[in-house]
């Protein structure tokens, strides 16, 4: 029955368990970032409006991919796969709007 | 209570190893790359949607910001807050697996069911009110006089809402498909700290669709709350 003591090192993390504050503290940052997204919102920045939402969107973001998706405690082929999605859309969206945003000059 | 206990595994009793596998760490790792696998290609469905969002966003500024402001932010943050809270009890759901607290995995996944279809009540009265507002983007639906000169970008702009946050909300649907199996899993005491690791691959699905409403809520419901004066 000591069985059970090892498998969290044999499996390289992949069955860590996280201490519970953490889950309630993701999702309190998680709650203070939809309320910050609001009240950003309504103010006028010009231009930072959308760098503001987006900036706090992407934070909230990598808070659940590596701590509710538990990628931070994953191995480097899940960080790998979970990156190269992301990167994929980046490029996507690089490449779409360097032909959009430039078509005026 | 032992008789609850039949279905669980016995401690140190470990699920199968199939023969093309070295051991059951590798044959897990397999199984969430799957799952991580299966996100990217939903990443790339999205992405082109997003994709789109952004070119029109960027030639029709103006137009998105008045459609944007017929969105309410108040009704779509407090669904931004009921998707996060069913992130945070899917999150705890596998930790109760995790740490064999059975009667729990069933009433957080019961919890995460709730706020899921809370989600999507809310989502259907929204889309009622936007049709009865002449609003939905049909050929005879949509009614742009409100728009003026930017009746084009404006219809635009709803379509794409109504394509983005449909395709989410069928994700919503087919989530709370799967976690009806969590469900009828979990009260035979199916997930065990020994294997938890479909539950946990479900939690990554569910994470994802969170996601996805993450950058959905400031880029539809909030581009034109910085302007004063405009006609709800």
């Amino acid at each position: 029955m000591a069985s059970n003591t090892d498998h969290g090192a044999a499996h390289g993390g992949g069955h860590h368990i996280l201490p519970i504050g953490i889950y309630w503290g993701v999702f309190t940052a998680l709650v203070v970032g939809t309320i910050l997204t609001v009240v950003t919102a309504r103010v006028d920045l010009g231009h930072m409006n959308v760098v503001v939402a987006l900036v706090i969107a992407c934070v909230k973001a990598l808070l659940v991919i590596l701590f509710f998706m538990h990628v931070k405690y994953s191995s480097k082929m899940v960080w790998l796969f979970a990156s190269a999605g992301f990167f994929w859309f980046l490029l996507m969206i690089a490449f779409t709007m360097q032909d959009f945003v430039s078509r005026s000059w | 209570m032992s008789a609850d206990h039949a279905h669980a595994l016995p401690a140190g009793v470990r699920p199968p190893t199939y023969s093309h596998f070295e051991d059951l760490a590798q044959q897990e790792e397999s199984e969430k790359l799957g799952m991580w696998a299966f996100l990217i290609t939903e990443v790339m469905f999205f992405g082109a949607l997003f994709t789109a969002y952004t070119v029109y966003r960027n030639l029709y500024p103006e137009a998105f910001m008045l459609a944007s402001s017929h969105l309410n932010p108040t009704i779509g943050g407090a669904n931004t807050l009921v998707l996060i809270v069913s992130s945070l009890t899917m999150a705890l759901a596998i930790r109760a697996a995790q740490t064999a607290k059975y009667r729990q995995v069933v009433w957080l996944t019961v919890a995460t069911m709730i706020f899921g279809a809370t989600f999507l009540v809310v989502k259907y009265f929204e889309y009622m009110e936007k049709y009865d507002h002449g609003l939905f983007p049909g050929p005879t639906m949509f009614r742009g006089e409100q728009f003026g000169e930017h009746a084009g970008g404006a219809r635009i702009f709803f379509s794409i809402y109504f394509a983005m946050t449909g395709l989410h909300a069928f994700h919503m649907i087919v989530g709370l498909g799967i976690m009806t199996w969590v469900l009828i899993k979990a009260r035979k005491r199916y997930f065990t700290p020994e294997r938890y690791l479909a539950l946990e691959n479900v939690g990554l699905y569910w994470h994802f669709v969170d996601l996805v409403w993450i950058f959905l809520f400031p880029m539809l419901y909030l581009l034109g709350a910085h302007v004063h004066g405009i006609e709800h």
